[in-house]
């Protein structure tokens, strides 16, 4: 079964200013083949990615393809030898059809103008080859994330790509989306094409793939057959080491006095909501106290959360401080009062990729001083240390670039730049997303921390688990509703919470 | 079929709005004014604004792929400018002049562009030094008005084209109306076109579909660089003579002309047709005031301002709807 690889790396090296992301990586894939690129964080997996796809030169090493030779210098050139990608963040032009997303570059021409009724018909084919109702004449950004993932699939296998890398292509997408995408997929291994495929969900890796490749820090760890390795394995191989993180960390977060009964709430909202965001709701949540937000993806979680960040202005409601009223009119009120907010989109709403992980770590709470307190290097550099020290953030150096961080690194440059603040409320909206285990387990173990020397937080999640993990109450939401609100005092299961997800009955 | 419909109606909302402006003010303007109701006059609107249209052709294919040009109007006088000095002092027949500047213009887009995607700066900055220095050349060849005397260039000033019902147009509207159709080709029916779209969309993404991302941008500037030294040769026609004066202030009536058209100033969204509605409603604010008569033709800058605020307020809006 295993003829020649159709793709082949040797000793591949990759620097980054202040970061060495790939240290003599070796790489097989064969035709026909579901292949996973697995790694925590940081490992080496998107830079990986990025050199076969011609985003980054590497900075040694060789690349064969189809046994011969090989040097990738751009995307367009990538596509043309047969690699294609589809990435974790959609990369089309939301402006344009869902048929010109298909096809531009490629689209097919009479006399040198480009044929439209051969463009919409090729692109209606693509789009019905993947069992997708799709009227293709549709702007892209009319379509939902999922189906414009989708839309970059029927693109890249549009192109008759022999190497398909899919970064992360489920991370968005709901349970029948992802099993219509491994359909997809198992089509198109028979016919040959290779598939490379990176995903934080280990039951879909194990679903799906065939052999895959484990990265740490950089360095090839090894390679192995699916069947061949439990996901207990596996996990230690990635973080390298025995994983005691988890399970040990389920009796621990509830082992953390359940938020002091008589403590009045830190913050009470009643009747809070927005028209057309989320429906009025009441929320309190005490010092001490971790109160989870579980719904599926836009049933209002991020809405109901940014109200009381002040992200949006609530036009019905009241909130309520330390027992005072309180009009939360923008992030900045909030911020006073001692709310932080970790937004979900860590890329577009709070770091700043070309400032060092020092200069985004001390942003927030410059912010809070004003511009006439400037934070003095001496003291910006200690603080850079002992938070970089105390979450762990690789690599350990406070002048990375934070858009040469991993995702999961990023993210803990986030949090370090919030509890800087000293907040007494801390949201996290997905705080995990798109992370691995590892640095999961870390993100998990603060939280707990945090509550247990008592802080307020509101941790939003996809995870039932980690929710159901972390939380001393549940607030479940669905359609823009907060239909329940569940103690979590042993008896509250997931499946609990996926009932009442789908029934929408209160609890 | 209805969701296709109204979507597709949303889409050109801007349009439609252009659209509208312009059948109102020529109606307005019609019960108001004796002999304002003619084909004549949308006609001269088209002879009198000829060069900017096709200035305004060029910029909306620049901000539609994102980016700006702010050099349009020093290029234009600086075209003016090169067609009369070697005109008029050198005696060189109107035939080779007219290709040399086209060349000059799209020659100096060229580089702006590719000092913009080289080195990755904003092109307002980079547009802007160009602007300076296309501006400043004028003066190097002159710093007072040269008069054309040429009789190639007087017979073009003064052809006319006669249509059916005593109507006529001149040469250099009949250019900006083919200016308009090739550009209307190019953007829909190339794939050079399309990727103009893309990289307005988002230049990322171009770049990660494998689209040819510098081609597109550099291109996009020379095409505009073309576009004002044609504009430029229009209006030597127009105005007979070469003065770095010329054109001041033009590249703001231009982007003027392409918003009010319906085009996004954040990029990849708008239509070659719309700017030339914008185009023509510039133009008509102009008709209406000279036939009024007492007002100061600085009314023009206040009701294009007023225009502006209008227009890109309602495609802020029509943006947040669509996110909705």
């Amino acid at each position: 079964m295993l003829r020649q690889p159709v793709l082949e790396v040797h000793g591949i090296r990759k620097e980054f200013p202040g970061v060495l992301a790939l240290d003599g990586v070796d790489f097989r894939l064969f035709p026909g083949e579901v292949h996973a690129l697995m790694g925590e964080n940081g490992a080496g997996k998107s830079t990986l990615i990025k050199v076969l796809t011609g985003v980054h030169e590497s900075d040694g090493g060789r690349v064969l393809l189809a046994g011969r030779p090989a040097t990738i210098t751009g995307p367009l050139q990538a596509q043309q030898a047969g690699i294609s990608t589809v990435y974790q963040e959609v990369n089309l032009c939301p402006n344009l059809s869902v048929a010109e997303n298909i096809l531009i570059g490629r689209e097919p021409r009479r006399l040198g103008l480009v044929h439209w009724a051969e463009v919409r018909r090729r692109a209606a084919g693509a789009v019905a080859a993947l069992d997708l109702d799709l009227d293709v004449s549709m702007p892209l950004a009319d379509c939902s994330i999922a189906v414009q993932q989708l839309v970059a699939i029927a693109r890249a296998v549009d192109i008759d790509a022999k190497v398909l890398i899919l970064d992360e292509p489920t991370s968005s997408l709901d349970r029948d989306e992802v099993a219509q995408l491994f359909a997809v997929m198992r089509r198109l291994r028979e016919r040959g094409v290779a598939i490379l495929f990176v995903s934080h969900f280990l039951d879909q890796i194990y679903e799906i793939c065939d052999r895959m490749t484990i990265l740490r820090g950089g360095r090839l760890e090894g390679e192995y057959l699916t069947s061949e390795l439990s996901q207990r394995q596996l996990v230690a191989r990635m973080i390298g080491a025995e994983l005691q993180g988890l399970e040990g960390l389920s009796d621990s977060a509830r082992q953390q006095p359940a938020a002091p009964g008589g403590a009045g709430a830190f913050l009470r909202a009643t009747g809070l909501g927005r028209r057309g965001a989320v429906e009025p709701y009441d929320l309190s949540i005490r010092p001490g106290e971790v109160v989870g937000l579980a719904g599926l993806l836009g049933s209002g979680r991020t809405e109901a959360a940014r109200l009381l960040f002040g992200a949006d202005q609530a036009d019905a409601g009241t909130v309520r401080v330390d027992g005072e009223e309180t009009v939360l009119r923008n992030p900045r009120t909030a911020i006073g009062h001692g709310i932080a907010f970790c937004s979900e989109n860590r890329k577009t709403e709070g770091l700043v990729g070309e400032l060092t992980v020092r200069e985004n770590i001390v942003l927030a709470l410059q912010a809070a001083r004003g511009w006439t307190r400037p934070l003095g290097r001496s003291v910006q550099d200690e603080l850079a240390i002992r938070w970089i020290r105390a979450l762990d953030i690789r690599p350990n150096n406070p002048e990375a670039l934070v858009r040469n961080l991993s995702g999961g690194n990023q993210q803990k440059v986030l949090l370090a730049r919030w509890l800087i603040t000293d907040p007494r409320l801390l949201i996290l909206d997905e705080p995990t997303r798109g992370i691995d285990i590892g640095a999961k387990a870390e993100i998990q173990k603060l939280v707990a921390k945090l509550a247990g020397e008592g802080m307020a937080v509101l941790f939003i999640s996809a995870e039932l688990e980690e929710v159901l993990r972390l939380s001393h109450k549940v607030g479940i939401l669905r359609d823009h509703r907060m239909v329940a609100q569940l103690r979590n005092d042993g008896g509250l299961t997931s499946e609990l919470i996926m009932e009442t997800i789908a029934s929408g009955a209160q609890g | 079929m209805n969701a296709t419909l109204s979507r597709r109606l949303r889409e050109h909302v801007p349009l439609l709005v252009t659209a509208l402006l312009l059948v109102t003010m020529f109606s307005v303007g019609s019960v108001s004014y004796q002999g304002f109701f003619s084909g004549q006059v949308l006609l001269n609107l088209l002879i009198d604004n000829a060069f900017l249209l096709v200035v305004a052709v060029g910029m909306t294919f620049v901000i539609l792929s994102g980016g700006i040009d702010l050099s349009v109007g020093a290029v234009v006088a600086l075209s003016t400018m090169v067609s009369a000095a070697l005109v008029e002092h050198h005696h060189w027949p109107i035939l080779a002049v007219v290709p040399l500047v086209l060349a000059i213009g799209a020659g100096a887009g060229w580089v702006m562009g590719w000092v913009i995607h080289t080195f990755e700066i904003q092109p307002f900055i980079v547009t802007l030094a160009g602007m300076f220095l296309a501006r400043g050349l004028c003066y190097t060849i002159s710093v007072e008005s040269i008069s054309i005397t040429d009789s190639g260039y007087t017979s073009m000033a003064q052809a006319r084209i006669p249509l059916p019902g005593g109507m006529f147009v001149s040469p250099s509207a009949v250019i900006a109306l083919l200016v308009v159709v090739a550009a209307f080709v190019l953007l829909h029916h190339t794939r050079w076109g399309r990727n103009v779209y893309a990289l307005g969309g988002s230049e990322q993404s171009a770049l990660l579909m494998g689209l040819p991302v510098a081609r597109t941008k550099i291109g996009v500037y020379a095409v505009s660089g073309f576009c004002s030294a044609l504009g430029g040769v229009l209006l030597t026609f127009y105005m007979l003579s070469g003065y770095g004066l010329h054109a001041v202030g033009l590249e703001l009536d231009a982007i003027a002309a392409v918003v009010i058209g319906g085009t996004l100033l954040t990029g990849g969204t708008g239509y070659v047709l719309g700017t030339v509605l914008g185009v023509l409603v510039l133009g008509l604010i102009q008709t209406v005031i000279s036939f009024q008569g007492t007002l100061s033709s600085w009314w023009t800058r206040i009701v294009i301002g007023a225009l502006l605020f209008v227009f890109i307020v309602l495609q802020r809006l029509t943006a947040l709807r669509r996110r909705a």
